[in-house]
């Protein structure tokens, strides 16, 4: 009865080894609800997304990419991969050359519905938030084969309580002016930024009700009056002389942080390097607290 | 009208198809790949497809948008009676962005529709944008009589509808990125579905401009001496209407907005011949279809293996062109 039984578990097993997909096969799902069969982990991936880029290197398998979007430019081994364009303006024809297993891309990209026409495997994958970052990792460990996902946010996440800890009393409760662009598009406190800036006790005067990256009326900084201002040295310029904002205390005793560009990439991009963000933005909130006077 | 003539314009249209040839050709060779995709396309797939599937659906496309925006040209400055007409004239550009806009706005966002997005497209929220432009501009110069009320209308719908597509994207910063793509007109995603769309579209405004074009020739004498041809002017003249929306309309949606073709092919046909609307609007097509085709060859070789958006190109290419026109004209002017 007992050798019955296995020999029929074993047909069974064999049974189903023939008539289902082979084991290594994958379905996602990814953002906009599509399933991507994946016959087998992706050994040559294009991402079209600096976030995704460095999540896929988080991962430990950088060396798979065989592509990147021209904004790509971390960590250092993608520098020398071939560039396919950017967001607005992707080259399908060098990606198609490229013969990836799977393309990474953003949702605003134009390319997805024709890299599909032309049978390459398409997975929109787009980190907004801290929660979207670790979904991501998660996904994209999935899709990897790497099993790094757990220990690799883990790790993201020690660091930022970390830089939180860092932070002396004086700098909790600074209410912080975080500015993306001279639009001024502020992030607000539903961005990723504006998470970390909140995981680091700071106030942002942008309220989650006004959305992530809200365009801002110049004077609503003013009577917001911001203890600190944070800006990228690209935007930075003339950031004095806007009507009305030298009466700022912020500008007045000047706690502006101003970031050089690449630490901008770093701050602004949903991704693994998060930890390193709020690194720099602790060391802001720490230098320009200690500086005096903040409530 | 002398037989001398008819050769003539017989021979330019032949030399510009033949030039388009040639230049199809060369297309396939071009790209950031380079020309070893060509020459392996026999036995390497992936070559094959990047020549069959990308190169020549996106250079033929680049040929039919351009002959869309050549005979919308030619129609627009007939019907306008101005040198200067642009088919973009009458808001068309600016609708095709905000039906873009809504589009993304409504649908792009949530996963659930994404398959209703997929089956309708972004193309065809353009096209539908840019009919709707044409109509509310007809609606606001109360018809196609009058044509500075037409232009002025145009000018007016054409901000208005820019303005809310500005203040959907300021709303919804998601999707300034795809609509910066979309404003920058591109070739680079044409397929053969969307080489499909324009044929059918070309196909259909080259016989009805045809058709039309006595009533042009009319106009070009002045309102009184069309009417007193005994055409139904008004029918006419609103039909010329739909067929610069649909050209426009069917080109900007798949290719994005594209500047100065439709302006600089009619011109530079009549720079070579003059001669009546009908044949005007056909040697535009061709002459637009050259243009863009040549543009997108040269945006893709330029900077290979990157490429230029091949919209900037068009821009300074046509807008140097129109400077000199119009310094030609004025130098001229000031001569007699």
């Amino acid at each position: 009865m007992k050798g019955f039984l296995v020999a029929a578990l074993a047909a069974l097993a064999l049974a189903t080894g023939l008539w289902s997909p082979p084991a290594s096969a994958l379905e996602v799902v990814d953002e906009r609800g599509v399933a991507v069969e994946l016959p087998q982990p992706p050994q040559r991936i294009v991402t079209l997304l600096p976030s995704l880029t460095e999540s896929v290197c988080a991962l430990g398998a950088c060396a798979r990419l065989v592509g990147v979007d021209r904004y790509s430019n971390s960590p250092a081994p993608v520098r020398g991969l071939p560039q396919l364009g950017g967001g607005i303006d992707p080259n399908v024809e060098a990606v198609v050359a490229l013969k990836p297993d799977v393309v990474l891309l953003a949702k605003s990209s134009r390319v997805t519905e024709r890299l599909e026409a032309l049978g390459l495997k398409v997975l929109v994958l787009e980190p907004k938030n801290h929660a979207d970052v670790r979904r991501v990792l998660g996904k994209l460990d999935q899709v990897l084969g790497t099993h790094e996902a757990p220990a690799v946010w883990r790790a993201i996440d020690a660091a930022v309580s970390a830089a939180a800890q860092s932070l002396p009393a004086a700098a909790r409760g600074v209410r912080v002016y975080f500015e993306v662009n001279s639009g001024p598009y502020a992030a607000g406190e539903s961005s990723f930024i504006g998470e970390t800036l909140t995981r680091l006790g700071a106030r942002n005067i942008v309220p989650a009700a006004l959305g992530p990256f809200p365009k801002l009326n110049p004077e609503y900084v003013v009577r917001a009056n911001p203890d600190l201002i944070m800006v990228s040295v690209r935007s930075a310029q003339g950031l004095e002389q806007r009507p009305g904002w030298g009466t700022m205390r912020a500008v007045r005793e000047g706690r502006i942080c101003r970031f050089t560009a690449e630490q901008s990439d770093v701050l602004v991009r949903p991704g693994p390097r998060m930890d390193e963000a709020a690194r720099l933005m602790a060391q802001c909130l720490g230098d320009k607290a200690n500086k005096g006077g903040a409530r | 009208m002398p037989a001398g003539h008819l050769r003539r314009v017989v021979l330019f249209g032949l030399a510009l198809l033949v030039l388009g040839a040639a230049l199809l050709l060369l297309g396939l060779g071009i790209g950031s790949t380079g020309f070893e995709s060509f020459l392996s396309a026999r036995h390497d797939p992936v070559a094959l497809q990047i020549v069959w599937d990308i190169r020549l659906p996106r250079t033929l496309g680049a040929w039919l948008a351009g002959a869309l925006l050549g005979l919308a040209g030619a129609v627009a400055q007939g019907l306008f009676r101005n040198p200067l007409a642009d088919p973009f004239l009458l808001g068309s550009a600016s609708g095709a962005s905000l039906g873009v806009a809504l589009a993304l706005l409504f649908f792009g966002g949530s996963a659930a529709s994404a398959q209703w997005v997929v089956r309708l497209g972004l193309t065809g929220a353009a096209f539908l944008g840019s009919m709707a432009a044409v109509m509310l501009t007809l609606l606001l110069a109360r018809g196609v009589q009058q044509t500075l009320r037409l232009l002025l209308a145009g000018v007016i719908v054409g901000v208005v509808l820019g303005a809310m597509k500005d203040l959907i994207t300021i709303a919804s910063a998601d999707i300034l990125q795809a609509i910066q793509g979309f404003t920058l007109g591109n070739t680079g995603l044409v397929g053969w579905s969307a080489c499909a769309v324009m044929a059918l579209a070309c196909a259909l405004c080259l016989l009805l401009a045809w058709a039309l074009a006595p009533v042009l020739d009319g106009l070009a004498l002045g309102e009184a001496t069309a009417r007193s041809l005994g055409l139904p002017l008004g029918a006419m003249r609103a039909a010329l209407v739909v067929v610069l929306a649909l050209a426009t309309g069917a080109a900007v949606a798949q290719t994005g907005l594209i500047a100065f073709v439709g302006l600089a092919a009619p011109h530079l046909v009549r720079s070579v011949v003059k001669t009546t609307h009908a044949r005007l609007i056909v040697l535009s097509a061709a002459m637009g279809g050259l243009l863009l085709m040549a543009a997108d060859l040269l945006a893709r070789w330029l900077i290979a293996p990157q490429e230029l958006p091949v919209g900037v190109l068009t821009a300074v290419l046509g807008g140097s062109y129109l400077l000199w026109l119009m310094h030609r004209r004025t130098a001229r002017g000031t001569a007699s």
